[in-house]
């Protein structure tokens, strides 16, 4: 597939509409990262309109242009320009036309509230009056005359949740609460194990109950119905006979990753591949350095567990698909569907509603590839809605990783070698942020026993906690303070800043040693993102070598990504961030067997909950002279391994997996 | 099975359904009554999602059989404002940015409530209590505590 032109005109990305309102078109995504508020105040801010008149048309790929996805961190650094671009485009075009008119120089013009005035006559011309109900065509030049930052009076400041009202009273309709005249219901047999082949099947039990439909098209059954209990009833009723092939489970799972490199041919890993990294002579200056650490870290694979699964209503009219779906790649769904049923592009249209979060999680369209099946054999829209083990089953999962370390330095805590390898997980955040003269880092492509992909942050999430575990265990043996010995050995001044603000919003060196309480800090830099995160925890050590008792009782993190956009948004998504990595950080771990996952329930797989957050408090760097980067991922990274560090102080444990409370972890 | 002819009183309305036995409240909420604030997230109350009262007691309404919620009052999210005003819960929830997806919101709205009725003045330490069934994937736990201290303080301020 080659990919669309980005439009740069106008008319692709707003519009005046007759009521003076301005409505965008994005394909963006909102998921609960309020990107939908961000990007809504930047074209409110070009265009000198409050933000109540600025209306986004999101993700619907009949109405917005091309978009790759909503991942990466990409919504701030690249929407957020292009629609500041069109919309002080559209500004300075109005200008132009109300000049015209009155004959006069833009320049005595004032812009103002949606409107524009002409100083002398007081006389003004509303947008809408001037755009006439007429499309914009004007080319968006690369050098748009951008509000400058010392004259905003949107951008950085904390505009509230544009849809929260909607949220708040139910009105919001996600993707899992569209209903379409005769809609059915459909349900999906699921495989008895990955991998699978369908070796017969007996549907007659399920065709026999009224209103029911079983579709069947080679490994795929689906049966659809007029209400979910008698869709689920006839899915009760197939008897299918599956032959599951021999394969991994959890526990074999480290040696599976270095006896089992990817197929050269098979798919790319999140994040892609990366050649081998060697600077200078890591080996040599290893041999030769004053102390050196050698260690292995895992983590373990995780479920996004988004809290809306997996949903979708296909409907088809005369041959043309319309799919509503929770997904981040509206358009890559769509390319899904027109390969699938072989349609010109013009014939599908996937429209996402804001959904229910994504994490990464979200980026294959499933569930839309089955209601529009169904839909198809049917002839009637058909609703899919994954229940939480299909989610935590058939969905895909955040990579596990195998990672060894080794680190050196000098008498004096100077880093003088570092060697990082990852299996599996990627190469996101895998070359060391610190300063060292020897450094080797390999990106291992493995095959992967489960179906993986995107998570929030990538293997940035691995890769950082190794590093930083193994920074940890090198500042004991050299014998300095964790702090010390990393700014020691800081170059880039923006890491060095959220670390110093972190350390000194969190009081480090000042706590009074206690047994059993411990400190910790970690940080790093990962797409534009500079995190740094202090933690403290109580523990102790039990007599056979385990960690009983722990709690995080503070957390502090300092994070600068540019410009900041909406402070308190910011806030939010860092606090979010936070929260959700103590998951991974202490007790989620996917567990299987045989083809099957054995844990696929909220009641067998721990989240954090209410009881489980320490107070955090969050420190915001603003570089109102930088471009704004995204803070969706980077976030999350830091809170494992400055958990596992605080551990050690407190312990004398070092946990070098994640979960770090291990697979025993169970829901309280 | 049958469907049967089944009375409940919803968001202070009377409305007649005809479901099976074995349809939960959840099914009926949304499927039959067009409700869908009411969210599925586990189907085995674990996660709150789709908290409702019944009778003014917090139930997962996925593990309810519609049966047993026959002749009784559910009030859902989509009863909670007054006309066009928030309840001052829903106002202290946009107020704390409470929320991010917001998928969560209706159920942890309908728990907070159940607990301000009992508890007009709860400290944190009660609200996390209360509030633990409930989970909120985006994480905003901090901000929901401080929505439902501030609904908590505006209504024993008036």
């Amino acid at each position: 597939m080659t990919l669309p032109d980005i439009p740069q005109t106008v008319d692709a990305w707003l519009r005046v509409e007759p009521d003076g309102t301005v409505t965008v078109f994005t394909g963006k995504v909102e998921v609960g990262q309020n990107i939908r508020t961000a990007l809504t105040q930047v074209v409110a801010e070009e265009l000198r309109l409050p933000v109540s008149r600025v209306n986004l048309v999101m993700a619907d790929t009949a109405r917005v242009p091309f978009d790759m996805g909503t991942f990466g961190s990409q919504s701030t650094p690249r929407m957020v320009p292009q629609l500041r671009r069109a919309a002080a485009t559209a500004r300075e075009a109005l200008l132009d036309m109300a000049a015209n008119r009155w004959e006069a120089s833009r320049d005595d013009l004032r812009v103002d509230d949606g409107a524009i005035t002409h100083p002398e006559t007081g006389e003004s011309f509303g947008y809408a009056e001037l755009a006439g109900g007429r499309p914009l065509r004007v080319p968006i030049p690369e050098e748009a005359a951008l509000t400058p930052a010392d004259e905003w009076r949107l951008i950085g400041t904390s505009v509230p949740k544009v849809e929260a009202r909607a949220l708040v009273t139910g009105a919001h309709r996600y993707a899992s609460d569209v209903a379409r005249p005769g809609m059915l219901h459909g349900k999906v047999l699921r495989p008895a194990g990955f991998g699978a082949r369908l070796a017969s099947v007996d549907a007659s039990a399920a065709e026999a109950i009224p209103d029911v439909t079983v579709v069947r098209d080679g490994d795929f059954v689906g049966v659809a119905a007029p209400d979910t209990s008698t869709a689920a009833w006839a899915l009760a009723a197939v008897r299918a006979q599956w032959e599951v092939p021999e394969q991994p489970s959890s526990r074999d799972l480290w040696d599976y990753f270095k006896t089992h490199p990817a197929d050269p041919g098979g798919a790319p890993p999140p994040g892609g591949l990366v050649e081998p990294v060697v600077v200078g002579a890591p080996d040599e200056a290893l041999a030769g350095a004053e102390h050196t650490a050698a260690a292995t870290y895992t983590i373990a694979y995780i479920a996004h567990a988004p809290l809306e699964p997996r949903a979708a209503v296909a409907e088809w009219t005369d041959g043309k698909l319309t799919v509503w779906t929770g997904t981040q790649r509206p358009f890559g769904v769509k390319q899904q569907l027109v390969e699938l049923f072989d349609l010109p592009e013009a014939d599908v249209r996937v429209i996402v509603p804001d959904t229910g979060s994504g994490y990464g999680g979200k980026h294959q369209g499933d569930a839309a590839v089955e209601a529009a099946r169904l839909a198809r054999a049917t002839g009637r829209p058909v609703k899919v809605s994954w229940t939480r083990e299909e989610e935590m089953t058939w969905a895909y999962f955040r990579p596990a990783a195998l990672m060894e370390l080794r680190g050196g330095a000098s008498a004096d805590g100077t880093l003088v070698a570092w060697e990082q390898q990852t299996w599996n997980a990627g190469a996101s955040a895998l070359r060391t942020p610190y300063r060292v003269a020897n450094e080797r880092a390999v990106f291992h492509a493995t095959r992967s026993p489960l179906r993986q992909g995107a998570y929030r942050a990538l293997a940035s999430t691995a890769n950082i906690f190794a590093r930083e575990s193994h920074m940890d265990e090198l500042a004991h043996l050299v014998g300095l303070d964790p702090l010390a010995f990393r700014l020691r050995n800081l170059a880039d001044d923006r890491l060095r800043a959220v670390l110093e603000a972190a350390a000194e919003r969190f009081g480090w060196g000042e706590l009074q040693p206690a047994p059993g309480r411990g400190i910790g800090c970690a940080c790093g830099v990962e797409k534009g993102g500079y995190v740094a995160t202090c933690a403290e925890v109580l523990a102790e050590p039990t007599a056979s070598g385990g960690v009983a008792n722990l709690r995080v009782v503070r957390v502090v993190e300092a994070f600068e990504c540019g410009a900041v956009v909406n402070p308190d948004h910011l806030r939010a998504t860092i606090e979010g961030a936070i929260v959700q990595g103590l998951g991974g950080a202490l007790w989620e771990a996917i567990d299987f067997a045989d083809g099957r996952v054995l844990n696929p329930r909220f009641s067998q797989y721990r989240v954090p909950r209410f009881a489980d957050v320490p107070p955090i408090e969050v420190v915001l760097l603003d570089r109102r002279d930088l471009p704004s980067a995204g803070a969706g991922e980077t976030p999350i990274t830091g809170i494992a391994p400055a958990i596992a560090n605080a551990l050690f102080h407190a312990t004398g444990l070092r946990r070098r997996s994640m979960p770090l409370l291990g697979a025993s972890a169970r829901p309280r | 099975m049958q469907p049967l002819p089944l009375q409940l009183t919803v968001n202070g309305q009377p409305r007649q359904v005809h479901a099976t036995p074995d349809r939960s409240l959840l099914s009926v909420l949304r499927d039959d009554l067009d409700l869908t604030g009411t969210k599925y997230g586990c189907g085995e109350g674990q996660c709150g999602a789709c908290t409702v009262l019944l009778d003014g007691q917090p139930v997962f309404s996925c593990i309810t059989p519609v049966v047993g919620a026959a002749g009784r009052s559910v009030q859902t999210i989509e009863g909670v404002a007054h006309g066009e005003t928030l309840h001052p819960l829903q106002q202290a929830f946009v107020d704390q940015t409470a929320m991010q997806c917001g998928y969560c919101t209706p159920g942890m709205v309908l728990n907070a409530l159940a607990l301000l009725r009992r508890n007009p003045d709860p400290s944190e330490d009660e609200i996390v209590q209360h509030m633990q069934p409930n989970v909120c994937r985006c994480g905003c736990y901090p901000r929901i505590v401080a929505a439902i201290r501030r609904a908590a303080a505006a209504a024993n301020a008036r």
